[in-house]
């Protein structure tokens, strides 16, 4: 079980944090681009999942997998949005997702005040927390050593 | 166990057929006195809630009927306007009926074809080399199951969450398919599908397999 990357988008779709881990497919642009691209197509699935769904959604889009991938989506009340890719197998990343924001982004980010919102997190402390936790979670198996 | 629509899409990126199999009717008609404590906008030719749920009215819903009288646009079958009704006391109380919008055929079109370039953007953005597109996507109040054909047509399944089996589904859907769509002398590649023998065997297909699940196919 492998956690392969991290996006962390603020309301207005400004990438605020990335993190890889296991990741061997680069994809042939630069970090702002794939953030952009990324943005968008998450944007636009949010809106399918509206259309499309049969009932009322509360939470809407979760997550999507592919044959080597699934990508897990947490979305807050106030618009700050976590995107992980982990592989296939990895279970409860709803759960960590909401550590993440609750236990890291909360304690690092917003209780810093030499954080700036909607601007990338430069904080080496988030940075730290947000690695140890990942590593803790028994998803994080890394194949690649 | 409920399957909600059957979509296949062609190797271009076109609708060419889609079936609705149990889409559950969401309805509330309620009386409200002056004022009305709930916001509506007129937005996309239609009058929907923007703020203010609740007994079952949703944010987005839909203003369906006023007083058992259809309502088309912003406006009465007999002429009068909606809003401006809602807005004088002397027509209250007032029996209002909200429902969840229907996408309509154009709608269904534009969903599909929106949903080939996320399929793509997926295996592009993938973390792992040789990736293929969406597979499974996951929403609280659905699943969506695609399955892509050699030939690069899509074949997707919007069920409920707890529906097991839909991958092999998926593979029956595109077994009729090769049977009854293709085989059909009639039938012109990446135009929409109008084949009743197509239509008669998918429906019962998926009867079966939401009665008696998917190893009884």
């Amino acid at each position: 079980m492998t956690i392969h990357n991290l996006y962390v988008f603020s309301k207005n779709g400004t990438l605020l944090f990335y993190e890889e881990w296991n990741r061997l497919n680069k994809s042939g642009m630069t970090k702002e681009e794939e953030a952009k691209l990324m943005y968008g197509m998450l944007f636009s699935i949010k809106s399918f999942v509206s259309k499309i769904s049969p009932l009322d959604s509360k939470e809407g889009f979760l997550s999507y997998k592919t044959s080597k991938y699934t990508l897990h989506y947490f979305e807050t009340s106030s618009g700050l949005k976590f995107v992980l890719n982990t592989d296939n197998v990895a279970q409860n990343v709803r759960e960590l997702l909401q550590r993440l924001y609750s236990q890291v982004y909360i304690e690092y980010v917003v209780k810093n005040p030499l954080c700036q919102p909607n601007e990338p997190i430069q904080s080496e402390l988030f940075k730290i927390k947000v690695d140890e936790l990942m590593k803790k979670s028994p998803s994080f198996l890394c194949r690649s050593l | 166990m409920v399957i909600y629509g059957v979509y296949i899409v062609s190797k271009s990126g076109g609708l060419i057929f889609n079936h609705d199999h149990n889409v559950p009717k969401v309805e509330v008609e309620k009386p409200f006195n002056f004022p009305l404590d709930i916001k509506l906008s007129y937005e996309n030719k239609k009058i929907v809630v923007s703020f203010g749920q609740r007994d079952g009215i949703h944010v987005g819903h839909v203003l369906s009927a006023v007083n058992g009288l259809p309502v088309t646009g912003k406006e009465l079958d007999d002429g009068r306007d909606v809003l401006e009704m809602l807005e004088k006391s002397e027509n209250f109380p007032i029996t209002l009926k909200f429902s969840r919008s229907k996408m309509t055929t154009n709608e269904k079109i534009f969903l599909a074809s929106m949903f080939y370039p996320l399929f793509a953007i997926a295996s592009q953005l993938s973390p792992e080399p040789r990736c293929s597109g969406i597979e499974v996507l996951e929403a609280d109040t659905f699943r969506l199951y695609c399955y892509q054909t050699l030939t690069g047509v899509k074949f997707m399944i919007v069920a409920e969450p707890s529906q097991p089996g839909m991958e092999i589904l998926l593979k029956k859907v595109y077994e009729l398919y090769a049977d009854y769509a293709l085989k059909n002398p009639f039938y012109s590649l990446e135009m929409p599908i109008r084949c009743e023998l197509f239509e008669t065997n998918l429906q019962s297909l998926l009867e079966t397999v939401e009665k008696s699940g998917i190893s009884n196919v």
